[in-house]
């Protein structure tokens, strides 16, 4: 299973540390493959320094792109995420 | 197979396994590792993050107590990244599919996550390279330092190469080990070729880039006498050069065998000493086994090594009578420590712009005056067990000794008001390195039972060269006749007050000079005890008389470059296997 979302990133700081921890431990928890896609970038997003590499800050534009049985379910899991702001600003 | 040039420092032919030391200023070089390695550096690579985490657990924890919780959010994220499992499959995929080495390995993938981060308008990311560094450089810290490790326990026969051998470094070297050096860097004079020369272990430095381009499982081959170094070389090289090796050592057993037990003296009957100069402990045997008559330099600064803490003086007292003992009869000249206030870290002062010109030696002992006191009881209680003297380094002004002195006579009353025993005679010398201390030696004399020429620093003041600066290295001229003045008028004010001058920089240990400074009066060449022999040989196969021609000619010659050619070809001339 293939699934395919656009989200923006709203929270003050964007993606730095403690959001690309939250974010990893969320991808690690389950089994799809999945990928943040910004400006052309591309990167594994169960990796922490990649996603903080990415340096998607406020008002980013992310395709995030997960393949596999849960893809559903992560991509729905980091859009919960990313809405709340990872409980920041 | 590669065969690159430089200069051979210390005699001899080594054939081992490379062992390349890294050093944290450096760039990590791409390096290869064996298939069969793969394996091992795996372990190594994982082990350096778990010891990484493990120490920023412990930062954690220390800021935990302190701050309560707000200050863990950084520590904690680097935690995670570090055991970030896609950076670690791809470090280790550059290990297995590129046999990268992990430190090599470290610095790709990192530099390629700075380099994305960088390309951010986001300051607030572009920030975030600072944490990225961090990482890396607590992970090659880690990778590195248990390399470091390793050498102290090594279990094989290697050549060490290193872009440069800092005295921690060689301190802690397993002597039987090691089978030749090669650097990048250095000339006769460094650290490394005095180190080599003094453990008796060929050595080949100024090789420019070898550090970069060996990787650790080459095998290598140091040919100390002709200045070459061998990667890989196939089987009949290592043949060939085996049986060189071979040679060497039935030629040079024969030559220390052959004058062991003979005077220095000279075919028409002029006797001279030669002592031997010793860096670490153990060495006093290998001073023995050549010949040595004595010690004409212990170095101290190893007591000094390690880091954060000073040596207490039992420690100083432990191994100075340990050397007193072995040295039965012969003297022991101790000389107290040598360093620049950069090299004690407990000092942790701010750093010098000009160390050689700075606090260092006896000047750092004053501003030290307990760390020196501690030095000076260890050797005056030595004294009692073997015939040693003291030695002051980098004396520059006659204010300077008669301070030294009056700190001696001190110590000297706390020792006597405690009853300990003591050599109450000990004889007191001084090292004349400073070309201030050679214009006035006629009234240093008076003060002192016994001098001894440290050309090394002589020279580079005199001339104002630092040996260790390519660029100039060539200035750096032993022969300049500003050099053969000082050291003749040191040496002729000892003789008109009928106390002993000795000579302990590398220049005693260069045959090239023996016979001029015979000619000149110097009575005690003290050198590493690898060069014993042959410096003994060229003593042995001339007169006095002509050795004074020599020094007479030499001193209204008006360059170096004149005296060291006619040095050359006197030399060759008597003595044929002397001329390379």
């Amino acid at each position: 299973m293939l699934v395919e979302k656009n989200i923006k990133i709203i929270n003050k700081l964007g993606i730095h540390v403690r959001p690309s921890t939250q974010i990893a431990d969320i991808t690690n928890k389950h089994q799809s493959k999945i990928v943040f896609i910004k400006d052309g970038l591309e990167i594994n997003a169960r990796s922490i320094i990649e996603l903080l590499t990415l340096a998607a800050g406020c008002n980013a534009d992310i395709t995030i792109r997960a393949e596999g049985d849960d893809a559903e379910a992560v991509v729905n899991a980091v859009i919960k995420l990313v809405e709340s702001k990872f409980g920041e600003e | 197979m590669e065969i690159k040039k430089g200069i051979g420092v210390s005699p001899g032919i080594g054939i081992a396994r490379a062992f390349v030391l890294d050093s944290e200023k450096y760039r990590i070089p791409l390096r290869y590792v064996n298939e069969k390695d793969i394996k091992n550096e795996i372990e190594r690579f994982e082990e350096a993050v778990r010891n990484a985490t493990k120490e920023l657990e412990n930062i954690r924890k220390r800021f935990l107590r302190r701050f309560r919780d707000d200050a863990t959010p950084i520590v904690e994220g680097h935690i995670k990244m570090l055991q970030d499992e896609h950076l670690k499959t791809q470090i280790l995929e550059f290990v297995k599919n590129n046999k990268y080495s992990p430190e090599y390995a470290v610095s790709r993938v990192f530099r390629r996550y700075v380099k994305t981060l960088s390309g951010s308008n986001d300051p607030l990311f572009t920030n975030r390279i600072q944490d990225i560094n961090d990482i890396e450089r607590r992970l090659l810290k880690n990778l590195l330092e248990e390399r470091r490790e390793e050498l102290t326990d090594l279990t094989e026969q290697v050549v060490l190469v290193a872009h440069d051998l800092t005295p921690t470094q060689t301190i802690a070297l397993d002597r039987h080990k090691i089978k030749g050096f090669a650097t990048d860097v250095g000339g006769r004079t460094s650290h490394t070729a005095i180190i080599a020369r003094m453990l008796g272990i060929p050595a080949v430095v100024g090789l420019n880039n070898i550090s970069f381009d060996v990787s650790g499982s080459d095998t290598i081959i140091v040919d100390g006498h002709n200045g070459i170094v061998i990667t890989n070389p196939d089987e009949e090289t290592v043949k060939k050069y085996a049986a060189m090796g071979e040679s060497f050592s039935i030629f040079e057993k024969k030559l220390v065998d052959e004058l062991k037990n003979q005077p220095a003296v000279t075919k028409d009957g002029y006797e001279v000493s030669i002592y031997a100069n010793i860096e670490l402990p153990q060495e006093i045997q290998l001073a023995l086994k050549y010949g040595a008559k004595g010690i004409g330099l212990l170095r101290t600064e190893f007591l000094y090594n390690t880091p954060q803490r000073l040596p207490i003086e039992r420690e100083h007292f432990d191994i100075y009578k340990k050397i007193a003992v072995q040295s039965g009869e012969k003297e022991v000249v101790i000389r107290t420590l040598d360093l620049g206030a950069d090299k004690m870290e407990v000092n942790n002062g701010s750093k010098e712009k000009n160390p050689f010109l700075g606090c260092r030696a006896i000047r750092l002992a004053f501003q030290q005056p307990q760390v020196f006191r501690t030095q000076l009881r260890a050797i005056l209680r030595a004294s009692e067990y073997g015939n040693t003297s003291i030695m002051f380094p980098m004396i520059s002004s006659m204010d300077e000794l008669i301070k030294a002195k009056d700190m001696l006579a001190e110590v000297k009353n706390e020792l006597r008001a405690d009853k300990i025993p003591f050599n109450e005679n000990i004889r007191v010398g001084i090292m004349i390195e400073v070309p201030s201390a050679a214009l006035i030696a006629d009234l240093l004399i008076t003060q002192v039972d016994f001098f001894s020429i440290g050309t090394n620093d002589l020279i580079q003041y005199t001339l104002a060269v630092d040996r260790g600066n390519e660029r100039v290295a060539s200035l750096y001229q032993p022969t300049h006749p500003a050099v053969l003045r000082l050291i003749k008028k040191v040496i002729d004010e000892g003789a008109k007050h009928h106390k002993t001058v000795a000579m302990c920089g590398e220049m005693s240990g260069d045959w090239l000079y023996t016979i001029l400074l015979l000619g000149l009066g110097l009575k005690v060449f003290s050198m590493a005890p690898i060069v014993i022999p042959e410096i003994k040989k060229i003593i042995r196969s001339v007169t006095y008389a002509e050795a004074k021609k020599i020094s007479n000619e030499v001193m209204s010659f008006q360059n170096a470059q004149e005296t060291l050619d006619y040095l050359k070809k006197y030399t060759a001339q008597i003595l044929p296997q002397f001329s390379s």
